[in-house]
């Protein structure tokens, strides 16, 4: 199975450790995982502000990239959102079907395409709350939501279950949005960082030592918000969770 | 608890004739007011929660959401029909029927009701429609006193303030606001804000001119074609006030109210209060069929831009909101801004994608008030995709210069630089340069903001794509 990795401009820049921790991750499950070197972002900034046609090149980038892999893998629900879902300022030939329908977030490649089911391992003796982003949720249903009247899953969880030692908590607005947003979170910034505020309090009571995530984006405005607040909370994402990794 | 805190309840959006709302703006003042923010924020939350539980409650509720969205959608495309068949049997029930194509043409018609019965005063259950009309400031140049009977809408009116939420139109205000609205406009004490003292004083101040009155006024929440008739949905009963204290009932009714029969009528019913408040149904479900003996009822159908609006391949769906609100109480957005942020008849959510259908460029930056993070269109009971028609509405905007022009051009540059692997990663930042803050095609000139509410995040020492080059070369093959 060849598997292309996306890693995304902000992990790319900001949370290296995480694209180390989903490659090393792909690796240890015995995927042939290759990371294009011509890759840069998915488009996402410029469609989620109404200029589509302005994302349309580097769409196209993208497709160029990724055209041929089996599947394509990125530890960003939001980035694989905005490719299977919002893809489209790119004429839709077949390679961008494939890519469109080939493209996972890490969490639900593990989970529903390699049927993962240990991480022998992964020791993570803390307690953690989770936060799933609302694209991932909401866009890619990585996890039942609490508006739908429906059977309750999470993928997320289920992996993070087989972690030893780890123990989940809960926050009381478990689906509310934190008020990353993409562009949002810079053009309506007070909004924006009170909503990550109160998120990162309500992660804080919860008791939680660390809070994780499938998306470094939304982690890294919490995370900010947090760290103002004086918040003893910290952030890690669940690749580097699930790779083993011990702090 | 003192009656007179010392926080000032925050005010809405400034209006500047045609120019965009500051959403921001005035948000950043809601937001700068913690108590306010705080009992707002809690009190749509609970709503939400209230929601979730009735929904718990009924097996079949996502059927319920399916089954009313297609009856709408069944509907709004046969409009036409469904009109001509409610104007029929509302007509054989005695009722007299008046077609207004604008907000202008409804105020003149009511007004002209009114003034062939030599009506001065006309009580009033509230009514979102009317609010679009600017009805009561219309009615106020032509003399005519109107008086709200909802508590909420008649408090705003006192205030001077449009409804800050369709259902809960001064859920923005703590009971302290209250009783110094009272206190200067119906005399009562301005040190005392118990919630029963208030009501009772209000009820005392209002009841007579509620029985002085001369016409009734309500809206329409649901018009049966079937029946010709008329459902209003309250609380505090004040419908039935409205319509039957006087000798006169004029209905304020949308084009779009219309659903065909009663057996779809007890869907949406089912619905309504259960999304809005998470109340399996609301206190007064009254159905007006035609006048009492010696009355005289009429209907005003209004269009006010809603066949338009019928033409927006992209938004039409937004007509079959039957105005619960419950978008606007799960939008993290909406409970910290306070609904007249949105400085528009219709807020959060919803309003998001009407506004812009009524005024383009003054409701422009409405929109992007928002993540898109999809929790209002799981709520709807009708099914809209509200957060995608907000994507297609900065979209619409986008191409038709309707947002800033920096923020145009700053897009054109990240396209530019995110299609170039080359110059992209020449744009990122180094630990060790003076770049120490987010990529500029993120960020650009507004770097400043980012830090008001938030640290910066830490720039680590290398990229993932210099990692990847110096552990396993350019081919893959670790070193
Ligand atoms: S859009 Fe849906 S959720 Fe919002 S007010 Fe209308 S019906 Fe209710």
């Amino acid at each position: 199975m060849r598997v292309g990795l996306f890693v995304p401009c902000y992990v790319d820049a900001f949370h290296p450790e995480v694209g180390q921790a989903t490659l090393e991750l792909l690796e240890r499950f015995g995927c042939e995982v290759e990371y294009p070197f011509d890759q840069t972002c998915c488009g996402q900034p410029m469609t989620n502000s109404g200029c589509h046609k302005e994302s349309k090149a580097t769409e196209e980038l993208f497709v160029r990239n990724f055209k041929d892999y089996d599947y394509i893998v990125a530890p960003s629900g939001s980035c694989v959102n905005h490719i299977r879902n919002n893809f489209d300022a790119v004429a839709q030939t077949d390679d961008v079907k494939h890519v469109r329908a080939r493209t996972y977030e890490l969490v639900e490649f593990l989970h529903d395409v390699l049927k993962v089911d240990g991480f022998p391992w992964a020791e993570f003796p803390h307690k953690v709350t989770l936060h799933n982003n609302c694209n991932a949720l909401r866009g890619l249903n990585i996890a039942s939501m609490t508006e739908l009247r429906a059977e309750k899953f999470s993928k997320p969880r289920d992996l993070l279950g087989m972690v030893k030692g780890l123990e989940l908590v809960d926050i009381t607005r478990p689906d509310e949005c934190c008020g990353f947003g993409g562009t949002f979170s810079v053009f309506e910034e007070a909004t924006s960082a009170r909503m990550g505020q109160d998120k990162a309090r309500d992660q804080a009571k919860s008791g939680a030592e660390y809070v994780t995530s499938s998306d470094s984006s939304c982690m890294m405005h919490q995370e900010g918000c947090a760290k103002r607040l004086g918040l003893p909370t910290k952030y890690i994402h669940i690749s580097q969770i699930l790779n083993g990794e011990r702090v | 608890m003192p009656a007179r805190g010392p926080e000032p309840q925050p005010r809405g959006a400034i209006i500047r004739g045609n120019r965009p709302i500051d959403q921001q703006e005035a948000a950043r003042r809601f937001m700068d007011a913690p108590e306010h923010l705080a009992m707002h924020d809690q009190r749509l939350w609970d709503l939400r929660k209230k929601r979730d539980g009735q929904k718990e409650i009924i097996e079949e509720w996502e059927d319920l959401r399916q089954l009313a969205s297609d009856i709408k959608t069944h509907t709004l495309t046969h409009l036409d029909t469904y009109l001509e068949q409610f104007e029929k049997n509302a007509i054989a029930n005695g009722v007299r029927i008046h077609w207004a194509k604008d907000a202008a043409e409804h105020n003149s018609i009511v007004a002209g009701i009114l003034r062939s019965k030599n009506a001065r005063s006309l009580i009033k259950s509230k009514s979102m429609l009317t609010e679009e009309c600017g009805f009561r400031e219309a009615m106020a140049h032509e003399g005519i006193t109107v008086v709200e009977t909802d508590l909420g809408e008649r408090i705003q009116q006192l205030d001077n303030e449009n409804p800050s939420h369709v259902v809960v139109p001064a859920v923005h205000k703590l009971r302290t606001d209250v009783a110094e609205v009272f206190a200067k406009t119906i005399g009562s004490d301005p040190n005392n804000s118990d919630v029963s003292y208030l009501t009772e004083q209000q009820r005392e101040h209002t009841r007579p001119l509620i029985l002085k009155a001369d016409a009734g006024m309500t809206g329409c929440n649901f018009a049966v074609a079937e029946t010709g008739s008329v459902v209003v949905c309250t609380n505090e009963g004040n419908a039935d006030l409205s319509a039957n204290t006087t000798g006169l009932h004029i209905v304020s009714m949308g084009i779009e109210k219309i659903i065909p029969n009663l057996n779809s009528l007890a869907v949406f019913v089912r619905m309504l209060s259960r999304s809005a408040l998470g109340s399996p149904i609301t206190q007064y479900t009254s159905h007006f069929r035609g006048p009492r003996r010696g009355a005289e009822m009429h209907i005003v159908i209004v269009d006010n831009g809603r066949t338009d609006r019928l033409g927006l391949e992209k938004f039409w769906t937004s007509l079959k909101c039957i105005r619960c609100g419950a978008c606007m109480n799960t939008c993290p957005v909406f409970r910290r801004s306070g609904g007249l942020s949105y400085g528009a008849t219709y807020a959060g959510p919803i309003g998001l994608i009407i506004d812009p259908t009524f005024n383009r460029h003054k409701y422009s930056t409405l929109p992007f008030s928002s993540t898109m993070n999809g929790s209002c269109t799981n709520v709807c009971p009708v099914k809209i995709n509200i957060h995608e028609q907000i994507a297609d509405w900065r979209q619409v905007l986008a191409e038709n210069h309707e947002i800033p022009a920096f923020k145009k051009s700053m897009m054109k540059a990240a396209g530019a630089l995110l299609a170039s692997p080359k110059l992209y990663r020449a744009s990122l930042p180094m630990a060790d340069s003076a770049l120490r803050h987010l990529p500029r095609f993120v960020l650009y000139n507004r770097l400043n903001t980012w830090t008001r509410g938030r640290e910066m995040p830490h720039v680590p020492k290398e990229t993932f794509h210099q990692w990847y080059k110096r552990t396993r070369g350019v081919d893959g093959k670790k070193k």
